[in-house]
């Protein structure tokens, strides 16, 4: 490992005071920002800086900062998560930055994530869409059925595993031209389609979710490829395949 | 509930968008078939009847109005896509790098696609339409020499011969002449005395085809902007035809790289080809 070393950095960071107001890109200047730090802990140290300057601080979504749970989000220099593929931003080092860069941070831009303020946004569009049909019902009399008792072939396993590795983060809806979910709704659809305790519901689930997605406002894939490359966790587009084939089954049932 | 979400949801509009473009690459295919016969030399008459059998076949006649509305279904629906792509992001970024995750085809469909419809509107113009309405639509002629004499002679779809010289162009033409034959209702030969047809020419396709790329005022230019057109197809299918599949759901690894590399090939060699034509005709054809 290269040892770190400090850079000074330029920042431009959209401010926005709340929901109603109407935001703008505003210029900050941090220096001595050490490249072993995360881009999470730089944006502390900047907040720290405007805190002793009585500045209000940047507000930004963070919670577990190991790429787990989906709460930061961010579009850095043009890209949702920043220059790296496969990653959250909050896995994000400042090593990937050289001294004297401008850094453009924005929110994720869509009319289904409102803007709360500066770099928030509100994602509950994605929890509406979850509640519309991302569940299987389980009998839970006594008489459970152990869910290891019923054979499940592995591929689809797998399949289903991976599409569960979604963390709900939308950068797919961020990077989108078109602003659309249809990567973050195929990997909830895949993940029950694909195995048997999600049969049951299939139909049902497809129409509501994609029903769902679409009164919220997101737009509609073209199939440009964006999302599948900016999703932290290696969501495949042939999970929008598969909800689209699900999709057609249901509407002619 | 679940029969009319065919028609509205944003994954109904696509699978129109992927069934009506996977056959507009069908009729791309047989068109191109069609226009090939171009490039055959002396072969008006072969090409006119072609156009003849495409324009009153019935068979046909149903595939070209099914054309005509997948045509129009794919642009109104595409039309629509774009249009509500565009208001669900009101607020764009400051700074954006689409190029690092998706190719320029692909994030200018709509803008590929509307000049492919200018051009299609034009092509109409210039061709359909003519072979369609135009009342002054030249009809088929060969040049022979009789007894070292030059005549033209009209070709008719019985076989038979007709020279020009008898034949006026309209009925009130004849009776100032005196020839023997006018002509109705486009490509109609009429007995002008007893007024009776006799026989019926070939519309010359082949002929208003080379008189237009070779116009020596515009000839250069519509070869030109044929050729631009014809590379505008190229990037729409380049995306497109791997893109419809996906939209309909399918996406095998078995299959998706097999369709992916057909997708390619038939995105660049099918508008090349049709794209030689033009070039030839205005370039080479004597
Ligand atoms: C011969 C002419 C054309 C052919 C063969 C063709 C073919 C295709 C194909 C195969 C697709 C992919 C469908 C999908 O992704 O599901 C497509 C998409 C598209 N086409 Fe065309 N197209 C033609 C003309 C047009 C015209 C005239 C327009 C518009 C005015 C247009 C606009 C679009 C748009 C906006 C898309 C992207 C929509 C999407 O991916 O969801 N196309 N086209
Ligand atoms: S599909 Fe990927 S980019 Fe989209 S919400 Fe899930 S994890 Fe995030
Ligand atoms: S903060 Fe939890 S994934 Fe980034």
């Amino acid at each position: 490992m290269s040892s770190a070393k400090n850079i000074n950095i330029n920042l431009k960071i959209w401010r926005q005071k709340n929901a109603k107001a109407k935001g703008s890109m505003e210029t900050y200047k941090l220096d001595n920002v050490s490249t072993a730090s995360s881009f999470l802990e730089m944006l502390d140290q900047l907040n720290e800086q405007l805190i002793n300057d009585k500045k209000e601080p940047v507000a930004f979504d963070h919670d577990c900062r190991e790429g787990i749970c989906g709460m930061c989000s961010l579009y850095i220099n043009g890209r949702a998560h920043g220059p790296d593929t496969g990653t959250t931003t909050c896995q994000l080092h400042m090593r990937k930055f050289n001294d004297g860069d401008t850094i453009f941070i924005e929110p994720w831009r869509s009319k289904a994530f409102p803007v709360v303020k500066d770099l928030v946004v509100d994602r509950s569009a994605f929890d509406r869409i979850q509640q519309a049909g991302g569940f299987v019902s389980v009998n839970t009399s006594g008489r459970t059925m152990d869910a290891n008792a019923i054979p499940i072939p592995k591929e689809d396993a797998d399949k289903s595993f991976m599409a569960a590795a979604c963390i709900g983060c939308g950068a797919c809806v961020a990077t989108c031209k078109n602003g659309s979910a249809m990567l973050f709704v195929g990997a909830k659809v895949s993940q029950y389609a694909l195995l048997p305790q999600g049969k049951v519901e299939a139909t049902q689930r497809v129409l509501n979710m994609v029903r769902q997605m679409d009164e919220e406002g997101f737009g509609n894939c073209t199939n440009t490829g964006a999302c599948e490359v900016e999703c932290p966790k290696g969501i495949s587009l042939e999970n929008i395949a598969r909800m689209n084939r699900e999709y057609l089954k249901a509407s002619l049932k | 509930m679940a029969k009319s979400a065919l028609l509205k949801s944003s994954i109904a509009k696509k699978y129109w968008m992927a069934f009506t473009g996977l056959f507009l690459c069908l009729f791309l295919a047989g068109h191109l078939a069609g226009n090939l016969q171009l490039l055959v030399p002396n072969n008006a008459l072969n090409f006119n009847k072609y156009a003849l059998f495409m324009t009153t076949n019935p068979a046909v006649k149903i595939l070209s109005y099914v054309t005509y509305l997948s045509i129009l279904f794919h642009a109104v629906d595409g039309f629509l896509l774009t249009y509500q792509n565009i208001k669900a992001r009101p607020v764009g970024y400051a700074k954006s790098n689409p190029s690092a995750n998706s190719s320029f085809s692909s994030r200018n469909m709509a803008v590929l696609g509307t000049l492919i419809l200018v051009f299609i509107v034009t092509h109409m113009v210039n061709f359909w339409a003519k072979m369609h309405f135009d009342q002054n639509i030249p009809l088929q002629t060969i040049t022979v020499e009789v007894m070292g004499q030059k005549q033209e002679l009209y070709l008719m779809t019985n076989d038979g011969y007709m020279a020009t010289s008898q034949v006026a162009k309209t009925k009130e033409e004849a009776a100032k002449s005196g020839a023997q034959v006018y002509i109705k209702n486009r490509t109609e030969f009429y007995n002008t005395q007893a007024d009776v047809k006799v026989g019926e020419g070939y519309k010359d396709l082949y002929k208003i085809t080379v008189a237009f790329f070779k116009d020596p005022k515009y000839g250069l230019i519509a070869t030109i902007l044929y050729v631009v057109a014809m590379g505008v197809l190229a990037f729409h299918l380049l995306h497109g035809f791997q893109s419809a599949f996906q939209s309909i759901g399918l996406n095998s690894s078995t299959w998706i790289p097999k369709i992916k590399l057909f997708g390619k090939l038939f995105a660049i060699i099918v508008p090349i080809l049709f794209a030689i034509i033009p070039v030839y005709i205005h370039f080479i054809l004597k």
